[in-house]
């Protein structure tokens, strides 16, 4: 289990080396599509809290994604640019409240319908800004300028640059992935998967079960929120399809295709999931049938989801314990 | 005879047309075993929901300690110091058996304000727990998969669950439900000895254990109360030996 643990950490950490090295090698085009994976990690890592370890399954996550992004959008003067420093901060917020809001509903309903209640939530959402000149209706927003970083007069980061995004966004990203990993090994998190297991002993246990439900709710939106900025950003507009169930469905799929319940699988879901995306719609190689590529997708998640229950974190976990027992006969 | 901790005055729970409990009136007293017995279909279980919140009541009171807990939710009831274990068990399974007991008694320590550090650092919620897979004799179990344990040990664990929750009031449903005679009789030694600081209502269908450690009986039929007393009354109270055991002198065993 340790040594289990310590691989872990160690692969981890590769990663991070591997993803800090990458600008300097990488072209433009494969940084900013890392950039694009890494934001779409912390939004599946921010899912997973719920559906991983919470039992919770949301299919309107992307309701959170998307009004970050707007948030962003309406608060960025037409002709200038906004301070990261409130504007994130604020995305985030808008989005805690949101989940606190619609999470004190969904969160009285149970299994299927709290999937199809958080779908609902998100469509409501879709059409407030699709059917609405408040959001710019279905033609959504531009942001011209992207948000700046200053200490006093200095600016921080640029992040009009790639790199310098692309190196905010890696922070963040494990910012994020020690924050979960720190709350999951609380005695709150310790009780969030309690809930998962068994949530009707929880409460006779006295676990006000409802409650916690809910905090992890309102920290898994504000995080989703701080991916739907983080995209916007990058984008440099926001549209009603950042909130589609279309979009709720991916990030569900990244980490049930990553292996959930793990935080670090869903990052990885988030990677394969969008590489696979590029790959089957690549008409150099696939041609004519690049146009079809969600058909191959869709083969693709099948096949996991049978052969890979636990996802591709599970194949790591496989090897972890095949080293470890050839590790022990060793002794 | 000292004062009861629990007592329901009238209690009445009603299933449509059905009244699974009617106004049922008993009372629990620390260091005593209170055994409620009676055929399938009494309400013994509904009872026990009633007490613990999982189910409101229709009508009467659940007085303890100065308060009415009718229609307070489970985990409130819990709080106040009135633990249950389960008829079907009702466990953590892919849990280990500490970290079982390790939530239980974290449960019980309001630590809100350190909710993010590190369960594992909590020494007086491990001390508990320990403490309570100690008492249910589970301590050589301490990191075995809960849901490897043997059906018994599984048992035990329910009990362990319950007490490192440090309650006053123990809500046993059937705990030997399922067990062979040597796992029933340490299970009956164990609530003898729990007794000694707990107020126990105990759900039994094996009669020997339950006269080997009730102080009093309350005999429920078709949700009501036909008789309550001590033991040797309830033996030969004629109203139980018409309904219950069909005038056979069974209560001998």
């Amino acid at each position: 289990m340790h040594a289990h643990g310590r691989m872990l950490n160690a692969i981890l950490i590769a990663a991070v080396v591997a993803l800090a090295a990458f600008p300097l090698a990488g072209s433009t085009f494969y940084t900013q599509l890392i950039t694009k994976i890494m934001i779409m990690a912390i939004f599946a890592m921010s899912l997973d809290l719920l559906v991983g370890y919470t039992g919770l399954v949301s299919f309107g996550h992307a309701a959170f994604f998307g009004l970050a992004g707007y948030a962003l959008a309406l608060m960025v003067p037409k002709y200038e640019a906004a301070s990261l420093w409130w504007t994130l901060p604020a995305a985030m917020a808008a989005c805690a409240a949101f989940a606190l809001v619609t999470g004190a509903l969904v969160l009285r309903t149970r299994g299927i319908f709290f999937i199809m209640v958080t779908l609902a939530f998100a469509q409501m959402l879709f059409f407030v800004f699709h059917d609405t000149k408040f959001g710019g209706g279905s033609d959504g927003i531009y942001i011209y300028n992207k948000p700046h970083l200053k200490l006093g007069e200095t600016a921080l980061l640029d992040l009009e640059k790639l790199d310098h995004f692309y190196y905010l966004v890696l922070v963040l990203l494990v910012a994020v992935y020690l924050v979960l990993r720190r709350i999951l090994g609380s005695t709150f998190g310790h009780a969030l998967v309690g809930i998962k297991v068994n949530e009707h002993r929880m409460r006779a246990l006295g676990f006000p079960a409802f409650r916690y439900k809910l905090a992890a709710y309102v920290i898994s939106g504000a995080l989703a929120g701080m991916s739907g900025y983080l995209a916007a950003v990058q984008f440099g507009f926001v549209n009603p399809e950042i909130i589609s169930w279309h979009q709720s469905g991916a990030v569900l799929m990244m980490v049930i295709l990553g292996g959930m319940g793990t935080l670090y699988g869903p990052a990885i879901g988030a990677f394969a999931f969008v590489m696979m995306q590029e790959l089957f719609s690549n008409q150099a190689w696939f041609g004519a049938y690049a146009k079809h590529w969600q058909l191959a997708m869709g083969v693709t998640i099948i096949l996991v989801a049978l052969y890979l229950p636990q996802g591709l974190s599970g194949l790591l976990q496989k090897f972890g314990r095949r080293k470890e027992a050839a590790e022990a006969e060793h002794d | 005879m000292t004062e009861a901790i629990l007592s329901t005055v009238d209690l009445t729970r009603r299933f449509g047309g059905l009244v699974a409990v009617s106004k049922v009136s008993v009372d629990l007293r620390v260091g005593e075993v209170h055994a409620v017995i009676g055929p399938n279909g009494a309400g013994k279980t509904t009872l026990t929901n009633l007490l613990s919140g999982d189910l409101a009541p229709t009508s009467g009171e659940i007085r303890y300690a100065g308060a009415d807990l009718a229609g307070l939710p489970s985990h409130r009831i819990s709080r106040m110091g009135i633990g249950r274990s389960y008829q079907k068990t009702n466990i953590f399974l892919p849990f280990s058996v500490f970290e079982n007991c390790r939530l239980a008694a974290q449960s019980r320590t309001p630590h809100a304000w350190r909710a993010f550090s590190r369960a594992p650092g909590f020494r007086d919620i491990n001390r508990q727990a320990e403490a309570a897979m100690e008492a249910a004799g589970l301590a050589r179990r301490r990191d075995r998969v809960a849901a490897t344990l043997s059906h018994g040990e599984q048992r035990q664990l329910e009990i362990a669950m319950c007490l490192a929750t440090s309650p006053r009031v123990l809500l046993l449903d059937e705990p030997l439900a399922g067990m062979g005679p040597h796992e029933s009789q340490r299970m009956v030694e164990l609530i003898k000895q729990l007794s000694e600081g707990h107020a126990i209502m105990l759900i039994e269908h094996d009669m020997d254990a339950v006269f080997a450690v009730a102080h009093r009986l309350t005999v429920m039929v078709n949700g009501e109360v036909i008789e309550s007393g001590t033991p040797a009354e309830v033996r030969n109270s004629p109203a139980v030996q018409l309904a219950y055991l069909g005038g056979e002198d069974n209560l001998h065993g």
